[in-house]
């Protein structure tokens, strides 16, 4: 294919052919799921839409609309806004440090107006965003030289040491785990990869240092339950009799005793999973499973059908993102690692989160629409401008 | 662009690895979920059982004691309080401060509450004020929205309707001590009462009943959202005495006339008592919520002892009522006649000892009846000369005196009556003949309580019987023909001899008790009076001629009287003690006239709850 033929068809993209280029079956999905979340915290209220499920659900309609508009966004306008995103996003972190300094505690959000800001869930995007169109520039022979591993490390290592200062070891390790997971799929070479999580892996004992001793006690106290049962190592309990209470079919919608007896906490954000499947049981935790995993191999399949370099590591990237919220938040609720901040995305009760991750699914959905779209390495112009 | 497509072929590789490690992790989750959901559901579903549900005790409905015509005499009755729940007091001073305009409620109480409420979880109740009327409950009620924090609890609390008239019978409940503390955990329960005394005490067990249980649904914190289950406990048993409450309370009534007196009104046939009272007495009701320092220290530093239930407790020389018990010892020991006449100057002389009697010029050539009528003193020296102590020891304890008659009830005491043995073991020194004199007219060791003088009084009136004394109405048991009760081995013309003694204390017109008899035709009692010495009368007293009502009220002797009715078929018997009161003839004999009278008057042995057949025929 030539050039020219592809700038004709580029010539073609009319906004309603954008529009009608949406997924249908992501944006089902993400109604879905969002839907799960509101009947989900409608429970944790006792059978009530006050205080979490109405808004929710006003947060899930604005999503949406923001999620669509992200979306017939061109793609290389985000190609080429990604290292601004990124500055924002790290401006951001650093005035949280700064007023988190001021206030003499820890601090995770940026007071806007009405608005309460979480940096650190943006991050999460930024840096995949970022990376994805570092290593569109590269050919994979620079892939290869140190440097293409030292500048992703540097943008990876900035936020994780901003978000690990707040602290806030969960978003950390996801952004982290969400930056290397890109580094991984650029084609470093597999022992280089490797030298990374090892140098990653010294630098625990490191980070062990740098954690406040209520996350220290977290992580001793999942090493041995025992140790504390009425304080962190509490909740896993909690949260695994819930479960496990629950059986196969659930105790049924609004039958939840533990989760509504207030035996589970923070039943509404990071323990939403645990309130669904007490209710609905295995069935309903697998069917939340079902949902995401479609979702996963939705954004796997993008990326193996973009054409661009940036957009299938955007998709790509965007779908292990998802998956660590998934894997971290079932994880912890089921007691396989510490409790560590996670919510469960659209599903738990949270502003930043939800709009971050419905960001990932537009930015999602643009790879879809532009998956065809040639982006060069090195762009002069932007489309519109010419 | 070939290395692009390099590029993109190494991506769907790794892109490959990511999405296997992603499927691998995913059904990982799902492995998890499986074990905890489907293996282990029965576990966690237990354990969910034990996080939510707790088991509360219900407190049971106390029993109600009730006399021998159903009326009721300790019982339960919804009492008001308020309590006040923390959490929905956004300001708990505030509150109190408003309704302490309404309500008197001491500043120092305010402080205890806020106290309290500072230490209790905010959702369980604390008591602002206990044991409110109708009245106060009502303001609090029409003033709640502005009192927010506070609610009306109503919950039953024990009452007793007659107050101090039967304190020492019923007793009172109260707190559980730390000494109550049996490890039952209904004990443990806050609110919860015992009894501490009297019947209420005795018969706890009976009483109690046993709790109930409430199963409900508790959150993390230990509030209540629900119940689930409600198992009733059993309430107590209702209890029925043998007392008759109006005969209780008019003699209750009549006692307080007194400074300090009590009384027993029994059954001579059956032994149950049918008034048993002391006055002063206290209300029970006080007690039931925590008495007031204040009140309590009153009631200990009484000398009147209204603490005391002086009936059964109360040990007192019998003084001359003992007298009938040295006769009877001389009739059958035989070493008097019905007829024999003793003289008396006054006194006697034994030794170096002038004994006195308690008339100065002496009564002159006295016979059996004369000396019971009169109270000669002198005629019972002579006696206990001729039958040693031992044999009026023996005498008396066949009466019922010397021991606990065994009544159900807490604090009875034992009295004594003393003999040889008695004085060598515990004071370790012979016996002196003296002390026989003394003892004959019921005066030195010999001590006795008032339930023991009534037993005494209804042994020597039913030919010989030897009832004993009973409070409890035992339903349903089989009926009891009451002259199954063990016969006292005695002549039964010796006992004819000392009743028409008795009867002429109150009918021949020099007995001591003449001005109280019972003129009514049909009512007439029998009796003796008594009047027990406190102090020893010195030679400088009787020099000097001070009067007993001249000396301080604690050094006054004690009246008594012991009589029966009616005289011709006797059926109650009567014992009645006014401490310090004097004379037995001018201030007991009055007292125990009227209170035969009035059980005449209502007859309660022919209401039969006891289930035991009257007797119409005297022995």
């Amino acid at each position: 294919m030539s050039l020219a033929e592809i700038g004709g068809r580029d010539s073609d993209w009319h906004p309603l052919r954008r529009i009608l280029g949406i997924s249908p079956v992501l944006l089902l999905l993400v109604v879905a799921i969002g839907g799960i979340g509101v009947v989900a915290l409608y429970s944790a209220a006792g059978g009530s839409m006050d205080p979490w499920a109405s808004r929710h659900a006003v947060r899930l309609g604005m999503g949406v609309l923001g999620m669509l508009v992200i979306a017939l966004i061109d793609l290389r306008y985000w190609f080429r806004f990604a290292f601004v995103i990124y500055g924002a996003g790290l401006l951001g972190l650093v005035a949280v440090a700064v007023i988190g300094e001021m206030g003499g505690g820890a601090q995770r959000w940026l007071q806007i107006g009405p608005l309460q800001i979480q940096p650190s869930e943006f991050m999460k995007i930024a840096v995949i965003l970022v990376l994805a169109r570092y290593y569109h520039t590269q050919t994979l022979e620079s892939v290869a030289r140190w440097r293409s591993l030292i500048v992703p490390g540097i943008l990876i290592a900035m936020p994780v040491a901003l978000v690990l200062k707040q602290p806030d070891l969960g978003t950390s390790i996801m952004i982290a785990a969400g930056g290397g997971a890109i580094i991984f799929l650029a084609g470093v070479q597999l022992w280089k990869f490797g030298l990374g999580v090892a140098l990653a892996g010294v630098a625990i004992p490191v980070i062990w240092t740098q954690l406040h001793d209520y996350q220290k006690q977290r992580v001793l106290t999942f090493i041995n339950p025992e140790s504390d049962p009425l304080g962190a190592g509490y909740h896993i309990a909690q949260s695994k009799i819930a479960l496990g209470s629950g059986g196969v079919s659930g105790k049924g919608f609004l039958q939840g005793t533990q989760s509504h007896l207030n035996f589970l906490p923070e039943k509404q954000t990071d323990f939403i999973f645990t309130l669904w499947a007490e209710e609905w049981g295995l069935i309903g935790a697998l069917v939340i499973l079902l949902l995401y995993g479609i979702v996963l191999v939705y954004g796997i399949w993008l990326g193996h059908r973009c054409r661009n370099h940036f957009g299938r590591l955007l998709a790509l990237g965007l779908a292990i993102n998802l998956f660590l919220y998934l894997a971290v938040n079932i994880s912890m609720v089921t007691g396989l690692i510490p409790v560590v901040g996670a919510p469960l995305p659209l599903i738990s009760y949270g502003g930043t989160a939800m709009l971050a991750v419905m960001a990932g699914f537009g930015l999602m959905m643009a790879v879809s629409i532009n998956r065809d779209t040639q982006i060069e390495r090195h762009p002069r112009r932007l489309p519109g401008f010419d | 662009m070939p290395r692009d497509l390099d590029r993109e072929r190494v991506v769907g590789r790794r892109a490959l690895m990511l999405g296997a490690g992603q499927a691998l992790l995913f059904t990982g989750l799902g492995a998890r979920l499986y074990h905890l959901q489907v293996l282990e559901r029965d576990r966690y579903a237990m354990l969910a059982e034990d996080n939510r549900i707790s088991l509360r005790l219900i407190a049971p409905l106390r029993g109600v004691i009730q006399d021998r015509h159903g009326v009721d005499l300790a019982t339960n009755r919804q009492a008001f309080r308020i309590v006040m729940v923390s959490e929905q007091a956004p300001n708990a001073a505030a509150t109190l401060a408003k309704l302490q305009g309404l309500l008197p409620l001491e500043d120092d109480d305010v402080v205890d509450v806020l106290e309290e409420v500072r230490h209790k979880r905010s959702f369980i109740p604390v008591t602002v004020m206990e044991n409110l009327n109708w009245q106060q409950v009502s303001t609090v009620e029409v003033n709640l929205p502005d009192l927010p924090g506070l609610q009306t609890e109503a919950a039953p609390v024990r009452y007793y309707p007659y107050g101090p008239a039967l304190a020492h019978v019923i007793g009172h409940v109260g707190a559980v001590s730390p000494d109550d503390r049996s490890g039952e955990p209904l004990l443990d329960l806050p609110s919860f009462k015992i009894g501490k005394n009297g019947l209420e005490r005795r018969l706890e067990h009976e009483l109690r009943g046993s709790a109930g249980t409430s199963q409900v649904e508790v959150n993390a914190v230990g509030r209540v959202i629900r119940e689930l289950d409600r198992e009733e406990g059993a309430a107590g048993s209702e209890v029925g005495l043998t007392l008759d409450m109006g005969l209780q309370a008019f003699t209750y009534q009549r006692l307080s006339t007194e400074r300090s007196a009590s009384a027993v009104i029994m059954d001579i046939y059956s032994g149950e008592i049918y008034a048993l009272a002391s006055h002063p007495g206290f209300d029970p009701n006080d007690f039931v919520h925590g008495i007031s320092a204040k009140k309590w220290q009153g009631l200990l530093n009484d000398p009147a002892a209204p603490l005391t239930h002086k009936a059964i407790g109360g040990q007192y020389p019998p003084g001359s009522t003992f007298k009938m018990l040295t006769a009877l010892a001389g009739l059958e020991a035989g070493v008097i006649t019905e007829d024999e006449r003793i003289f008396c100057g006054g006194h006697m002389q034994l030794g170096s000892h002038r004994f006195h009697c308690w008339k100065r010029g002496g009564h002159g050539h006295m016979n059996l009846a004369d000396s019971v009528a009169q109270s000669c003193d002198v005629y019972y020296y002579e006696l206990a000369l001729r039958l040693g102590i031992d044999r009026i020891a023996a005498m008396a304890r066949r009466f019922g005196l010397g021991d606990r008659t065994g009544i159900d009830l807490t604090g009875e005491r034992p009295g004594l009556i003393p003999d040889r043995e008695w004085k060598r073991t515990q004071r370790g020194e012979p016996w002196h003949k003296g002390e026989s004199l003394i003892a004959s007219i019921g005066q030195g060791y010999v001590l006795s309580t008032p339930l023991q003088l009534a037993v005494m009084t209804a042994r020597l009136a039913n030919g010989g019987l030897a009832v004993t004394p009973r409070i409890m109405r035992s339903e349903g048991e089989e009926t009891i023909p009451v002259r199954e009760a063990p016969k006292i081995d005695i002549n039964h013309q010796h006992l004819r001899i000392v009743q028409e003694a008795m009867a002429k204390v109150t009918t021949h017109p020099r007995g001591t008790a003449y001005r109280s008899r019972i003129d009514q035709e049909g009512f007439e009692m029998a009796g003796k009076t008594g009047t027990s010495q406190v102090r020893r009368i010195s030679l400088a007293d009787r020099r000097a001629g001070i009067k007993n009502e001249d000396l301080p009220w604690k050094y006054r002797h004690h009246a008594l009287f012991v009589g029966y009715a009616p005289l011709d078929q006797p059926r109650y018997a009567c014992a009645v003690v006014v401490d310090h009161g004097g004379g037995g003839s001018t201030a007991a004999a009055p007292i125990a006239r009227d209170l035969l009278r009035a059980v005449q008057e209502r007859r309660p042995a022919d209401t039969n709850p006891g289930a035991i057949t009257p007797i119409d025929q005297p022995i």
